[in-house]
């Protein structure tokens, strides 16, 4: 089994950056640290993971997992036909990772897009501005302790009070 | 988005605003364009106007209510999205759902495939300025719009699949209506290549323009219809069959050259593969029910039984009550599927609870659009409409 192979390879050649493989519904998830994302996912891009399919994160905040934010790399392989997800963690006190736009170009927006929604940073990268939001816009919407009301901004509005004020509401 | 500082140019060089309320647009996009003279020299695509947090909505709506926000991504092909996400709730849930619902959900697939592919070449052709094929394919959607309608009872928000089967099974004597509906494409798919395929403006406008390499479709992410124009042998519905995908008989489409009008052959060829699928689910299509069993929490019940026995209404409770309901195991899950645009997937991450984790969309036209801008360097501004057009970009997937 080849995507096997490719697992025992970067752990045999990773052993301190891998923190653990697991399995749901067929799918092989390996879980590494972050700093070392680049050098793994290069490994794999060498063994025939030729494609980003996509690049995404999540915030462990509430769910539990080995830190706090998780990057998480869906590859695909054209030639043989496989799929496996990579998840590299970061801390919450130092959300940083190298980025893979050095490997493969479509990282260039999906880093972006984790950066502006979940805050986390990539090094190496050439334009780590917000996609979605505005530049002046606060917060990473995606992360947990966001909340989904709207916070800033309904409060900036200045109130109106409209109609004739009575003498009992002037206070 | 960004805050651009447009500099004063410091050559004859001079700055352009295209969008987000350009008519070639098709929606909500801004490039800012560089030219000297008519040629361009940089362009800078600005997105994020119409996101809407569509992830963070997920995760407080449950797997059923969530199909809702799925029409809404890309609203040209909302069943594709819809069967999407139900696939991988159902495989996240360890569902298997009837070879019926199967067959159902593959012939609405193809349906939205060919609306979405009849509407973007009539869309790329009206850009160019070429009225007649917009019209002729615009009329033949209508019609593909009434057999949504028969079927899910709305044209544009389908929300037509549930979590392990389907909100109804389609009418009777559907078929009959599908197959006319089918004719009518065969006839316009044909008449829209006799007016462009030999047009010489067509062919001139689109021949040799937005080439895009095997390389840069690789490192780019591109996939679908864009991929196949440039040569790549990828079509998840024959590499990764999904809803029983590989019971049918149909051909990968591909070109060469990954110019506009490869694209534009791409997607002709696809609409008739697609109605050859059609035509095949519908002579194979097996009976049955179309949705798993209600007493496992996931399905409403019928009607009917809802109405008129006590079982009926315990299972409408247990499925719609907040603290009732399906629960999935602890998890993570991605299935790809080929929607008209390119790989559609969803990424869902369960912490056991009713409603998702995090709901991630892998958006084909997300991918597809981060190579517009090299794409555009060199060709002249009114170029920028064709490539913009065979891209079928959606804002409402790109921005989510």
């Amino acid at each position: 089994m080849p995507l096997e192979q490719t697992i025992s390879d970067i752990k045999e050649s990773f052993p301190k950056a891998v923190l653990g493989v697991t399995e749901y519904a067929g799918e092989q998830f390996v879980h590494i640290k972050g700093e070392s994302v680049l050098d793994i996912l290069e490994l794999f891009k060498n063994d025939g993971f030729d494609f980003l399919a996509d690049l995404t994160a999540v915030d462990n905040l509430t769910l539990g997992g080995f830190e706090r934010f998780a990057v998480v790399y869906h590859l695909l392989s054209h030639k043989s036909v496989m799929r496996i997800t990579i998840k590299a963690y970061v801390t919450e006190k130092n959300p940083t990772l190298p980025s893979v736009e050095s490997l493969w170009k479509t990282a260039d927006w999906q880093e972006r897009e984790v950066y502006d929604l979940f805050g986390i940073s990539f090094e190496d990268h050439p334009n780590l501005t917000r996609i979605m939001n505005p530049d002046t816009y606060d917060g990473h919407p995606l992360r947990k302790d966001y909340p989904r009301k709207g916070r800033t901004e309904r409060n900036d509005f200045p109130q109106v009070i409209r109609g004739i004020r009575k003498e009992n509401d002037s206070k | 988005m960004n805050h651009v500082t447009i500099e004063p140019p410091e050559t004859d060089r001079m700055i352009l605003n295209f969008g987000p309320h350009h008519p070639s647009t098709h929606g909500t996009l801004r490039i800012i364009l560089e030219l000297e003279g008519e040629t361009i020299t940089k362009a800078t695509p600005e997105i994020g106007y119409l996101h809407s947090g569509f992830e963070k909505l997920g995760e407080d709506l449950d797997y059923n209510q969530y199909i809702t926000i799925t029409d809404r991504m890309n609203y040209l092909s909302p069943l594709c999205n819809n069967v999407s996400f139900s696939l991988v709730a159902e495989k996240l849930f360890g569902l298997e759902v009837s070879k019926r619902t199967m067959y159902i959900r593959v012939l609405m697939c193809e349906l939205s495939r060919i609306a979405d592919h009849i509407l973007n070449v009539g869309m790329l052709a009206v850009d160019l300025g070429a009225l007649t094929a917009f019209l002729y394919g615009f009329r033949v959607r209508e019609d593909i719009y009434d057999l949504f309608e028969a079927a899910t009872g709305t044209r544009l928000t389908t929300s037509y699949t549930l979590v392990g089967g389907l909100m109804r099974d389609i009418p009777a004597g559907y078929d009959k209506a599908v197959l006319r509906v089918l004719e009518e494409v065969d006839e316009v798919t044909n008449d829209i290549e006799t007016l462009l395929n030999k047009n010489k403006i067509w062919l001139d406008r689109t021949k040799g323009i937005g080439i895009i390499s095997k390389d840069d479709a690789y490192s780019y992410g591109i996939s679908g219809p864009l991929a196949r124009a440039a040569g790549i042998e990828w079509d998840l519905r024959e590499k990764e069959p999904y809803s029983s995908y590989e019971d049918f008989d149909f051909d990968v489409v591909i070109a060469l050259n990954g110019d506009v009008f490869d694209r534009y052959l791409v997607r002709m060829e696809e609409i008739r593969q697609s109605v050859k699928i059609c035509r095949e689910a519908l002579e194979k299509m097996p009976p049955g029910e179309v949705n798993v069993d209600p007493g496992l929490g996931f399905s409403l019940p019928p009607k009917d039984e809802v109405y008129n026995s006590i079982e009926g209404l315990i299972y409408h409770f247990e499925v719609t009550m907040p603290n009732r309901g399906m629960t999935p195991p602890i998890g993570e899950a991605y299935v790809p599927t080929e929607s008209p645009n390119g790989e559609l997937g969803f990424y869902i991450v369960s912490d056991g609870t009713r409603t998702p984790y995090r709901v991630r969309t892998r958006p084909p036209s997300f991918m597809n659009y981060s190579i517009f801008s090299k794409l555009v360097v060199g060709h002249m501004l009114s170029d920028v409409p064709a490539i913009l057009g065979s891209f079928n970009i959606i804002a409402g997937e790109l921005d989510r």
